[in-house]
């Protein structure tokens, strides 16, 4: 089975894997394929330093539209989302590969269709 | 770590994208391997394969095989093909029919158009006596900023006043290039592997250990030819961040320490860092010793500045001040990112110089990982100087410099000062300025400090040209000739800011568009024929002689050469040939080529400066050849003498506050009139400056410009999430929708900049709504600092209350356009109706 990886604490709410994946399928205005959610930004009371401080994460999330790209697939080609990610936080390949890429050492989220 | 780029290169199938080929068919398509750079688009050139079908271009992915974006595109670029076939994109040359302003114009042929243009230069500036120094040529950023639109000033029209428009200070970039160059004689820029074809992967190349992210946004801004991504690959790998910035930024939620310092006040924090890090020896030694000057008379002067003194100024406590500096000073590998912010204050230019000395006094300069010395690629640097080249060297005397308008300030920058062409469109002094040519760029409605000062002074110019993909706001509201340009997609054309040399392919055609480099020659041609007849005949011969020569002069009978003097810098330099080092690499084959570039090379090429580390030792940076650095001394200059002595700039930097920022400090009643600073200008993912407007899918995702206000200022003012409020001071009123950000300082708001609205009406007054919602309509021209240098458009104060049915009228557009401005008591070389000073130094004058 194939997946995508979202390597989501480098994720920069850039949208480009939203502007890269509505233009290959075609959708109209307010349809997306992949569609980023936005946690933060807040502060935790009590933190011991800047980076325990602050939550302010983004997490792109497929919709039903995203077929992973199969026509680019067949063809040796990247998904869209994953080939335009500016933040190098995408990966995709067999789940199995995916779950052996994940190291613990940044929150990751793995999608499949 | 996740990260990995051999990884990443190994899973490219190449054969998939078409690895060493130019262009192929597939699936019906030509497809092109190419590069996009603007219009629309930024400081940057990512790889691109461009699919066409019957001469239009359809689709557009990144490139994964270029090694400057790694495929990685922003959704600007993504929706590049909304950009190009826009429906109602200038097809044919114009010509103004009904009053300014009223949106009326005739299809006319490029012949036309051009005679136009020439008759009037002929009849009414060369017959009447007035010299060519009376146009004015205007450009904006990105593609145009040093080769094409000054080129085009120079060589066509003749004239030496080229630059920005109402923008005081030379406020973006100038500033950091030429505070640098004081001390240090070249550019640094962050080490994030982009000098190496094989980047991450390069074996001598190492990620910083920490990186200060400073006045900037580089995932939004991408500014100055500099991708901001490369900076997440650093912390995917391990950088540490300082985030130095008065908002929370990715960056600062992400940082070790964050320092959301005054608006305004980052040279108390650079001068602080330096009196921690001299103070408490945390210097490196070794390279100050062997290269660099004044070490000891810097540290006397730092040590005044303690962080309990910047604490006063900044807002910052001590202990954060000290913590960070240590950070910085420790870390084996550190390295500054810095913005735009560094140019928009008053002190700017020792800003930049004293950043650029905590990067020296750390050794941070031209190791791996740290900041990195570059030039442009090949040498090739057909920037400012290139109007003083083939401008009439008496033409070129008459030039508007800064000791026009700020006396004791000394013109060292090639653009033509800001404030001296302000003057001279305000007051005719010292001559009357007859024609304004604006090309890339949106004039008022974007960079133009006081744009309703702006508007004042151009609306009865007696002739304007304005040559652009879009019909603009600055366009129907000033246009005699409207001249349409090819976008990205259309253009054959070249460029460099640091690394590789990368070609603009074209690969689609717009009606009668022109490119700039097409309107180059076109122009040309008609104003300047002999020159361009033997310089360059054609397209080819221009795309050509940037490559070989970058547009130097040589002269056969003299057997002299001389070359620009840099991208920025004013002057030219006697050289002893005239050739780039590309020709130096494939002239001997003849493949000094635009056609060799694109379908041998894919586009791109790399040069070996900007991949090369510890140049000062190896004698790469001095014109003699010796190791040092390129300044008098041959060392890096921690107090530059010399250069800021002959700019007319004190070497020893001190901290200034803008007038605005003072007031609001010491002046309670002030204060309590416009509590706010108003911060604006940051830049979204969406939009690169006024660009990208047009295109529906970029305003789905922002739809309206958005100020940000803290809950406090909202429940203060009565204000909603959502709710269109007015931004006003004492120099006019802009509106905007206030998003409720509860991460923003009570004491801040936070606006965009350049909007309008190109589904509005067109015509004045509305003029796209160019005036309604634009933020400079608070900001000022002619406060400046040393050298004429920096203005605080960054920084107004402001106060803020709610859009009702009461106030909404006059709208901005109707009292800029209609009712004399929100002022109509301007004196020129001032900024403001409440002092006559434009510095808040001793005597209140530059």
């Amino acid at each position: 089975m194939k997946g995508i990886l979202i390597n989501y604490e480098y994720c920069t709410g850039c949208h480009s894997c939203e502007v890269a994946c509505k233009k290959h399928l075609d959708l109209p205005e307010g349809e997306f394929g992949i569609k980023l959610t936005e946690t933060g930004p807040f502060e935790y009371s009590g933190a011991e330093n800047n980076k325990e401080r602050w939550e302010w994460t983004w997490l792109p999330v497929m919709t039903k539209a995203c077929d992973m790209c199969e026509d680019r697939v067949a063809k040796g080609k990247m998904p869209m989302c994953v080939q335009h990610c500016q933040a190098w936080c995408m990966y995709y390949g067999e789940v199995e590969d995916l779950a052996r890429k994940m190291d613990g050492s940044s929150r990751c989220a793995l999608f499949t269709r | 770590m996740l990260f990995n780029y051999q990884e990443f290169l190994d899973g490219i199938d190449r054969k998939a994208y078409h690895e060493g080929e130019w262009q192929w068919e597939e699936d019906g398509y030509t497809v092109t391997r190419t590069y996009t750079y603007s219009a629309p688009g930024c400081h940057d050139s990512c790889g691109v394969l461009m699919y066409v079908k019957d001469g239009k271009l359809e689709k557009i992915e990144g490139d994964p095989l270029d090694p400057c974006a790694n495929g990685r595109l922003c959704m600007r670029c993504l929706n590049l093909v909304e950009a190009v076939n826009y429906e109602k994109r200038p097809k044919y040359p114009l010509k103004r029919v009904g009053k300014r302003g009223e949106n009326k114009w005739e299809r006319i042929s490029w012949e036309e158009a051009l005679d136009t243009i020439a008759d009037f230069i002929h009849n009414e500036i060369d017959a009447k006596g007035f010299g060519r120094e009376s146009i004015f040529v205007n450009h904006g950023t990105g593609r145009n900023i040093s080769s094409w639109v000054p080129f085009l000033g120079g060589a066509c029209l003749g004239t030496p006043n080229i630059g920005a428009i109402g923008f005081s200070g030379y406020s973006c970039y100038l500033p950091r290039t030429c505070g640098t160059a004081a001390g240090i004689g070249d550019f640094p820029i962050v080490d994030a592997s982009e000098g190496h074809e094989d980047r991450y992967n390069n074996p001598e190349w190492k990620n910083p250990d920490v990186v200060v992210v400073w006045g900037s946004e580089p995932l939004k801004s991408n500014a100055d030819g500099y991708l901001g991504h490369w900076l997440n690959v650093c912390v995917q790998m391990g950088t540490e961040v300082i985030s130095i910035d008065p908002q929370l930024t990715w960056w600062g939620a992400r940082a070790a320490y964050w320092l959301n310092l005054r608006p305004g006040t980052d040279l108390a924090v650079a001068l602080a860092w330096l009196n921690v890090i001299t103070t408490e020896e945390l210097q490196d030694k070794e390279f100050i010793e062997y290269w660099c000057a004044y070490y000891d008379e810097l540290k006397d002067h730092v040590a005044q500045f303690t962080p309990e003194w910047a604490s006063e100024i900044t807002g910052l406590s001590p202990e954060l001040i000290a913590e960070s500096a240590r950070f910085y000073a420790n870390a084996e590998r550190g390295a500054i990112h810095w913005g735009l912010a560094f140019d928009t204050q008053v002190d700017s230019i020792q800003l930049c110089q004293t950043v650029s000395n905590l990067m020296s006094v750390c050794g941070n300069i031209d190791k791996p990982g740290t900041n990195l010395l570059v030039r442009n690629g090949f040498e090739i640097n057909p920037g400012y100087a290139t109007a003083q080249l083939y401008c009439d060297p008496d033409t070129f005397a008459k030039k508007l410099t800064v000791d026009l308008v700020h006396p004791g300030c000394v013109q060292f920058i090639g653009m033509a000062d800001c404030d001296a062409v302000n003057r001279a469109f305000e007051t005719g002094e010292p001559y009357p300025m007859k024609m304004y040519w604006a090309q890339g760029t949106n004039g008022y409605v974007c960079s133009s400090t006081a744009a309703p000062r702006v508007y004042k002074m151009l609306e009865n110019v007696e002739f304007c040209v304005v040559a652009d993909p879009y019909m603009t706001p600055l366009a129907v509201a000033l246009a005699d000739i409207f001249l349409p340009l090819k976008t990205t997609a259309e253009r054959d054309s070249m460029r460099v800011w640091w690394t590789p040399l990368r070609a603009m392919k074209a690969v689609s055609e717009w009606y009668e568009a022109k490119s700039d480099e097409e309107l180059i020659i076109a122009l040309g041609h008609k104003l300047n024929p002999e020159l361009f007849q033997k310089r360059w005949p054609n397209l080819e011969a221009l795309l050509n002689d940037y490559l070989v020569r970058g547009f130097n002069i040589y002269d056969p009978e003299t057997g002299k050469s001389f070359k620009s003097a840099g991208r920025s810098k004013a002057g030219m330099v006697e050289v002893d040939d005239v050739y780039t080092d590309y020709w130096r690499r494939r002239g001997a084959d003849g493949n000094c080529t635009f056609d060799y570039l694109v379908k041998e090379q894919c586009c791109y090429e790399y040069d070996d400066f900007c991949a090369t580390y510890y140049k000062y030792e190896k004698g790469l940076l001095r014109a003699d050849g010796q190791p040092g650095f390129s300044t008098p001394s041959g060392r890096i200059e921690l107090v530059p003498f010399a250069t800021f002595g002959a700019w007319g700039i004190p070497p020893l930097a001190e901290h200034v506050k803008s007038l605005s920022i003072k007031r609001h400090l010491e002046d309670e009643a002030f204060r309590s009139e416009y509590p706010y600073i108003c911060i604006n200008g940051s830049r979204s993912y969406e939009f690169f400056h006024s660009e990208n407007r047009q295109q529906k899918t970029m305003r789905e995702f922002h739809p309206w410009p958005i100020v940000r206000i803290s809950p406090q200022a909202a429940a203060d003012n009565g204000i909603e999430e959502g709710q269109w409020i007015w931004l006003e001071n004492t120099e006019g009123r802009c509106k905007q929708k206030a998003h409720i950000d509860p991460m923003l300082d009570p004491h801040y708001v936070h606006a965009e900049h350049a909007w309008w609205f190109p589904e509005q009406e067109p015509a004045a007054p509305h003029l796209y709504g160019s005036f309604d919602c634009n933020i400079n309509n608070l900001t000022t021209s002619y406060e400046t600092g040393f050298g004429g240098i920096g203005n605080p458009l960054k920084a107004p104060v402001c106060k803020i209350y709610p859009v009702t049915p009461e106030n909404e009228e006059p709208s901005p557009g109707k009292v800029v356009t209609q009712m004399g401005g929100f002022r109509n008591d301007y004196v020129a070389g001032e900024p403001y109706a409440w002092t006559h000073d434009n510095t808040t130094r001793e005597g209140g004058r530059f």
